[in-house]
């Protein structure tokens, strides 16, 4: 059950991150982008969540945090540089 | 027991994860990309987080992996909001179907009384 999970977890967070960073690509305005790389910064959390927890590695959950922490200061940055009129 | 436990979580975590994923490429503007991605992103990372607290079972990783959900649970609304009220704000348009627009009525309003 454990492998299993392991195996479907990564290969459906991995879809999840190639459809992300196809909205990425695509979005047609700047806000979409912001919105896409948020998901992309909270899909990599829960990447690196199952990979430590499947390998044992425990120090890699300090740079999950690390992550969670810039991702969110970069969206607030962004979302403040979106409303002073840079919509493009 | 507990294996059983785990694997649901990470399965139903991982599955939000990709249902946020979809909304954010299907949704036809920002607005309702950003409300998809943010509440179904949210409940899957916490899903894939209880689940690696239950199969790592030490408490320094506890504590971490619970720290990280605690603060994805706070800062997800908080960069929502940011990124609704810039774009709106910047003149994003919205869906060609939105129904209401409350702010546009009040500001209206507000103009005609005036």
């Amino acid at each position: 059950m454990i492998e299993f999970s392991t195996q479907f977890a990564l290969v459906t967070l991995a879809v999840a991150l190639l459809i992300a960073v196809l909205r990425l690509v695509k979005g047609p305005t700047l806000p979409d982008r912001v919105v896409a790389m948020d998901l992309i910064g909270v899909l990599v959390v829960g990447l690196i969540v199952v990979l430590a927890a499947s390998t044992g590695v425990r120090a890699t959950l300090d740079a999950a945090i690390v992550i969670a922490l810039v991702a969110f200061v970069a969206t607030v940055a962004y979302g403040t540089y979106v409303e002073r009129g840079h919509p493009e | 027991m507990i294996d059983t436990v785990i694997g649901v979580m990470w399965i139903v975590g991982s599955a939000f994860a990709l249902l946020a994923a979809v909304g954010v490429l299907r949704m036809p503007d920002v607005f309702t990309r950003m409300q998809a991605s943010t509440k179904a992103s949210t409940l899957g990372v916490g899903c894939l987080v209880i689940g690696a607290a239950l199969l790592l079972g030490d408490a320094a990783s506890a504590i971490r992996l619970l720290s990280i959900g605690g603060f994805l649970l706070l800062t997800t609304p908080v960069s929502a909001h940011v990124i609704a009220r810039g774009s709106y704000r910047a003149g994003v348009p919205l869906w060609d179907g939105t129904v209401l627009d409350e702010r546009r009525r009040d500001l209206e309003s507000a103009a005609s009384r005036t």
